[in-house]
């Protein structure tokens, strides 16, 4: 079958004594939530046709420890960190994307700490440089003129920075881009950061990823997009509380641009 | 007799500074009650930082009424002070108007003060407006009530009452000099007060210069009040928004620190030659606490950040878990930690410096569990302080210690927790299964 994923994992790079371009850093929701994993699928998808060598960790990935570490819980996150360090480093790792921005700031800013130094980058910024090496090509037929709004995740915006790599992807799919009110450095998270996303939310007037709904729907939007995988449940959630979920969808930026690409 | 005024002024200006100077090392001290850090890095990027951020006011102006108003302040309060110079040579020295021998210069500096003072007055009123008319809703959170509102209000009670007594002082000297009174030199050029000289047309020049005199000393007595106020109140951000900002943070936001004791326990743990039954050594230091309950546990440069916060609740008003009703308040966060700090150190005071445990700590008693688990460790707060304040740091800080001291995590996260642990993620999946999402169609 043609579309049947390819996806090597280190081991088996390491076992031909060759190395890929890139590691793919799954991450736990990227592995296991369901709604996650089509985003994962969605990735690879893109990475298959751009023939990107790439390889996963497979069952050798773990808990970057992120949610640990917002939780108060250094020490079982130094222990997850410095067993994927080893791993990492075992396999003599340069460079790590990821789909996931708790995973993608961990990695990048908390690790070197622990001895595991490598260039990491956000998938939307590794999308967005296959796009401008030409490695990819994107039609816009699909999503011309639709509006589209996007939520920034707050480890991938305020924590570091990254704001315009997912927006340059959506305005080459010939979308039209809606900023919220609140963006960029003032967007409202989405209620599942700091380890919010495995606890329920203290006693308050309503829920974050409500809020955060309705301040996208105020754009009168077609599709919220998102670029992270938390974000993503956080929001569809909410587009279903406001029951809206047959006129907007919530879709990554991966799943965007694999569905424009028909694949 | 005849050198008085100038020994009263001198008395009055050595109390007023050498209380300040007392306040300052008092200040010094309790800062310096928070854990090392050491932060002598990047020299170039800091100076820069303070340039552009508290010099520069660059982060005020993200929301323009409040930045160009506080600008205004700012500037205003910042050149005004030139004036006081000459205030103080002239109590000293018993002269009048010392720098009028500039000439056309004087009279330009003199001018530019009054405008100033001019639009000061202005930005108070507005920005008294904010606080009791309009009531903003940043302005009446639940931390604001009682000494905190009374405390920004006085704030501008003051700069008002200061800045309408200069006016009025130049404007009875204005009107002097129109009637060529003895001593009052003519210099200076008063595009606002002489708008004030026509209530001050009918009399005496007896009553205009004890009209004038009074003003000069009120408004020389109020600054140096005013620099001693400081201290008590939430103002400080005045002076200490410089070292703050120098000390900001340069990591990307999103990077917590990694606590070095347990990095020890982490590499031990996982050092094959390591003994674990092994006795410690006899000069073992007894191992550090993980987290902070008390101010004592944080650092210097959080316990600077808290006096620097001068309780504007930017953070609050962009923090989503108060936005949607919590209980946590990045400002009070930094409010707690200042009150706290401030006890700690008033109890070293009624001891000889030492300090005597009261039973009390930061944790609970100010800053309560439930605060702290509603954050999302977003950084909205981090973001929107106007002089690089980082309120999250305190409550990652006090998270690790109820974890890992105390085990007292909500349920859920001790699930989440054992699952990692077992299982090398969040939820109860197989690590063997990792891979499966790549075979599922």
């Amino acid at each position: 079958m043609a579309n049947e994923l390819k996806v090597p994992t280190m081991a088996e790079f390491f076992a031909s004594g060759t190395v890929p371009e890139v590691l793919f850093w799954v991450g736990c929701a990227g592995s296991f939530d369901d709604r996650a994993k089509k985003i994962t699928k969605a990735f690879v998808k893109i990475l298959n046709k751009a023939n990107v060598s790439f390889a996963v960790l497979g069952t050798e990935e773990s808990c970057t420890g992120d949610p640990a570490k917002r939780a108060g819980n250094e020490f079982l996150f130094q222990m997850q960190a410095v067993t994927n360090i080893e791993v990492l480093n075992a396999y003599e790792i340069k460079k790590i994307v990821t789909a996931c921005p708790h995973c993608f700031n961990t990695i990048k800013n908390e690790y070197p700490g622990l001895g595991g130094s490598y260039e990491v980058v956000h998938h939307t910024q590794f999308l967005k440089q296959l796009l401008s090496e030409g490695r990819i090509t994107m039609e816009g037929g699909t999503f011309k003129g639709k509006r589209i709004t996007f939520h920034d995740p707050c480890y991938l915006g305020r924590a570091n920075d990254v704001y315009e790599a997912p927006r340059d992807l959506i305005r080459k799919l010939d979308a039209e881009l809606v900023e919220m009110k609140n963006c960029k450095q003032r967007g409202l998270c989405c209620g599942a950061g700091g380890a919010q996303m495995f606890k329920e939310p203290e006693k308050g007037d309503k829920d974050v990823n409500i809020e955060r709904t309705e301040q996208a729907l105020e754009t009168q939007p077609e599709i919220i997009a998102a670029g992270c995988p938390f974000c993503n449940t956080m929001m569809t959630d909410g587009v279903k509380n406001k029951e809206k979920e047959n006129s907007v969808a919530v879709m990554d930026i991966a799943e965007l641009i694999a569905t424009a690409e028909d694949l | 007799m005849q050198y008085l005024p100038n020994i009263i002024f001198i008395v009055l200006l050595v109390a007023g500074i050498g209380f300040f100077v007392k306040n300052v090392s008092r200040l010094k001290r309790n800062i310096f009650l928070g854990k090392d850090a050491d932060l002598t890095d990047n020299k170039a990027q800091r100076w820069t930082n303070m340039a552009k951020i508290a010099l520069g006011q660059t982060k005020m102006v993200v929301r323009p009424i409040a930045g160009i108003l506080h600008i205004i302040v700012y500037v205003g309060f910042i050149i005004i002070n030139i004036e006081v110079l000459e205030i103080i040579l002239d109590g000293i020295l018993g002269t009048h108007r010392l720098f009028s021998v500039l000439g056309p210069v004087y009279d330009f500096l003199i001018g530019s003060f009054e405008i100033l003072a001019f639009l000061v007055i202005v930005a108070v009123i507005i920005f008294w407006a904010r606080r009791n008319i309009i009531k903003l809703k940043r302005f009446l959170k639940p931390e604001m009530k009682g000494w905190p509102k009374q405390d920004g209000n006085l704030i501008l009670y003051i700069e008002l009452v200061l800045m309408v007594l200069f006016l009025t002082m130049n404007g009875a000297d204005y009107q002097l000099q129109q009637m060529g009174a003895e001593h009052y030199v003519n210099a200076g050029s008063y595009p606002i007060s002489s708008f004030i000289a026509p209530f001050f047309q009918n009399m005496s020049v007896s009553t205009l210069i004890l009209i004038e005199r009074i003003a000069w000393w009120l408004h020389i007595a109020g600054i140096l009040f005013f620099l001693n106020y400081l201290y008590y109140s939430k103002h400080l951000h005045i002076l200490l928004a410089f070292p703050n900002t120098y000390y900001g943070k340069l990591t990307p936001k999103g990077q917590f620190k990694n606590l070095d004791a347990v990095t020890n326990e982490v590499r031990m743990m996982m050092d094959p030659e390591a003994d674990p039954y092994a006795e410690p050594a006899e000069d073992a230091a007894v191992p550090d606490k993980f987290g902070a309950s008390d101010v004592q546990d944080l650092s210097w440069v959080q316990l600077l950040n808290a006096y620097t916060c001068t309780e504007c609740g930017r953070c609050t008003s962009e923090c989503p878990a108060n936005q949607t009703g919590k209980k946590l308040s990045p400002r009070k966060i930094m409010m707690d930690t200042r009150d706290r700090l401030e006890e700690v150190g008033a109890i070293m005071d009624k001891n000889k410096g030492e300090f005597v445990d009261d039973g009390k700590q930061l944790l609970n008693d100010y800053i309560t569990p439930e605060e702290l688990w509603a954050c999302t460790s977003c950084n909205a707060c981090v973001q929107a302080c106007p002089i690089s304040i980082d309120p999250l740091s305190i409550i990652m800080d006090m998270r690790q210690y109820l974890v890992m001291e105390q085990s007292a995590a909500p349920s859920d996260l001790n699930n989440m927790m054992g699952n990692i642990e077992n299982n090398g993620a969040p939820w109860p999946f197989n690590q063997m299964d990792r891979l499966n999402w790549s075979k599922e169609s």
